[in-house]
């Protein structure tokens, strides 16, 4: 029987390839190097290191997007690669390392309003193959930066500001913004556009009138484009616009998303426009992707089936082989799970016994 | 059904209070026994009491929709969590205490003795202070008298417990206070209960002024 996870795997491999995304297979080790200049990237600072024979210091993968900016090469037009990888990280309270498995995607290139639109949409179709319940939350980096420098948001406070608004933390905003000699009205700005949320129907025109002013035309007017055209879509009804979601200003630049799923308790995906990362890498081109938790799908299983097995099938040296089999090959056939035994198992659960011995069944 | 985690003790009395004026009563809560799950079918909410410093993980995990926990504890775990409204309930203040007549000798480590190492961490490295940090889990009022450290950093409340040690503040690193906290995926989905509990509870703040 398959489980959430190899059904869900399946069907985003289909999923990805039709929009003409290439499997893009990678080696489980990498240079220690690049995440050691790349820390804030990571989730964890953590990464498991070993030494090649070589003498080189090496780590078991933490993480996938920067293999994949790393090792692809930069090539006129836009590469759209999936992936369906392990990585090997510490997990937030956790006391060790995990084996994590991650799906997801990157578009490598010059990524523009189409690029970012089917990403977006191949997330939301990544959650619809999860559950029918699920809510894909987008929000822009770029808007919110440019928010921040429009209304004075001193340097050195933009980290906490982003961290509170991603807290939906309204009344330390508040203070900090106080602390900053941001106007009230400029403050009431900031606090309406935490407490903004909602479906792009509703939100654009609000979001529309609030950052009029404040931020770019022309980035604004891709970002409710890019929603526009999602919103028109099939997809519409798991949209939210909420700019709560928030990852690392120094690597993410435009939209950001995260996903979330009816009855597991945090994002199942997230990602976002990472052109900072890029850039840092020392690569001109534009980048896009995201990441589906694999591991956080088993908590969606239904609960375990109650019996281990149908039939226990008990046969001693007095059984003839002939009969024996005759009698597998029967309950089988007739769609029961089976297990053929000489004594019967005490930690299995099964529906009956089946005694092909002359004597009493005898326990193990 | 909307499950909250509420933190054991009178702050945790207090909150479902509010809680129960916001629309979401569970009057089995107020029976003297010793069950820690109480349900209130009907109006779709579960209330359980829970250690005060485990609120957020039942929180962040999703066992707990929304809960009620201090500022130091989410300073300390720093849960991926909404932090929705500041309760102004269990008001006290993270602080760095010494002996009497402490002076910091910056040619040396400061040894500093507590119960929340990631806030006393964050603190000093924003001062560019090289520390020791001495995790201790309880009486971390003697460390400094013992010579196990040369401050502590702890919640302060009145005063009393570092005056009647010989102790006193040199610096308040953040007040603390209750806070309504919800889980990021709950509030997705119960967004409409999560809200009128919110606006009640800012209703509520407002009438108390």
């Amino acid at each position: 029987m398959q489980t959430s996870c190899e059904r869900v795997a399946q069907s985003l491999r289909t999923l990805y390839s039709r929009y003409g995304y290439r499997h893009y297979k990678m080696s489980k080790f990498e240079e220690y190097d690049l995440y050691a200049k790349n820390k804030d990237f990571l989730v964890s600072d953590n990464v498991i290191t070993f030494t090649d024979l070589g003498g080189k210091l090496m780590a078991l993968k933490p993480d996938v997007t920067l293999s994949i900016v790393k090792n692809s090469k930069e090539l006129p037009g836009v590469q759209k690669l999936y992936y369906n990888e392990n990585v090997y990280r510490v997990t937030k309270g956790a006391h060790g390392f995990r084996e994590i498995q991650q799906m997801g995607l990157e578009c490598l290139g010059t990524v523009d309003s189409y690029c970012i639109s089917e990403v977006l949409e191949l997330a939301a179709q990544s959650l619809r193959s999860i559950s029918d319940e699920t809510i894909l939350d987008i929000s822009h980096l770029g808007l919110l930066a440019e928010l921040m420098n429009s209304i004075g948001i001193p340097a050195d406070q933009k980290g906490t500001l982003v961290k509170f608004i991603s807290e939906k933390n309204i009344h330390e905003l508040t203070a900090l913004c106080q602390n900053a000699a941001i106007s009230p009205e400029n403050t009431a700005l900031l606090r309406e556009l935490v407490c903004t949320g909602g479906a792009p129907a509703q939100v654009l025109p609000k979001l529309e009138s609030l950052l009029a002013g404040k931020v770019s035309p022309t980035t604004l007017a891709q970002f409710t484009d890019v929603i526009q055209s999602l919103a028109d879509s099939d997809m519409a009804q798991m949209l939210r616009i909420d700019f709560s979601v928030v990852d690392d200003i120094h690597y993410y630049n435009g939209f950001v998303f995260k996903g979330f799923v009816n009855g597991l308790p945090g994002s199942v995906l997230s990602g976002g426009q990472y052109d900072k990362l890029m850039k840092k890498m020392k690569r001109t081109d534009k980048a896009i992707g995201f990441a589906v938790y694999m591991d956080m799908l088993e908590r969606l299983e239904a609960p375990g089936e109650e019996w281990d097995v149908d039939v226990v099938l008990l046969y001693d040296n007095t059984t003839p082989l002939p009969s024996l089999r005759q009698q597998v090959n029967a309950l089988t056939t007739a769609g029961n799970r089976v297990t053929v035994q000489q004594t019967i198992p005490t930690d299995l659960r099964y529906k009956e016994i089946k005694n092909l011995t002359k004597g009493e069944p005898t326990n193990a | 059904m909307l499950n909250v985690a509420l933190p054991k003790g009178r702050l945790g009395e207090k909150v479902y209070a509010m809680f129960e004026k916001a629309g979401f009563p569970c009057p089995s809560i107020k029976e003297n026994n010793r069950k820690l799950i109480f349900e209130n079918e009907e109006r779709g909410v579960r209330y359980f009491w829970v250690k005060p410093s485990d609120v957020a993980i039942y929180v962040e995990r999703g066992a707990a929709d929304i809960g009620v926990a201090g500022k130091d504890i989410l300073l300390e775990y720093e849960p991926d969590i909404y932090e929705l409204f500041d309760l102004n309930l269990g008001k006290c203040r993270m602080a760095v205490a010494a002996m009497a007549g402490f002076r910091d000798d910056t040619r040396r480590t400061l040894r500093v003795a507590t119960k929340f190492a990631n806030i006393a961490s964050n603190y000093y490295r924003s001062k560019g202070r090289d520390i020791d940090i001495i995790h201790l889990n309880g009486s971390i009022e003697i460390a400094p008298i013992l010579g196990l450290s040369d401050v502590i950093v702890d919640i302060v409340e009145t005063g009393t417990t570092l005056k009647e040690n010989n102790l006193q503040v040199y610096d308040t690193i953040v007040p603390i206070s209750a806070r309504l906290i919800a889980n990021k995926a709950s509030y997705k989905f119960k967004g409409a209960e999560i809200d009128q509990i919110l606006r009640s509870m800012e209703a509520q703040m407002e009438e108390a002024k």
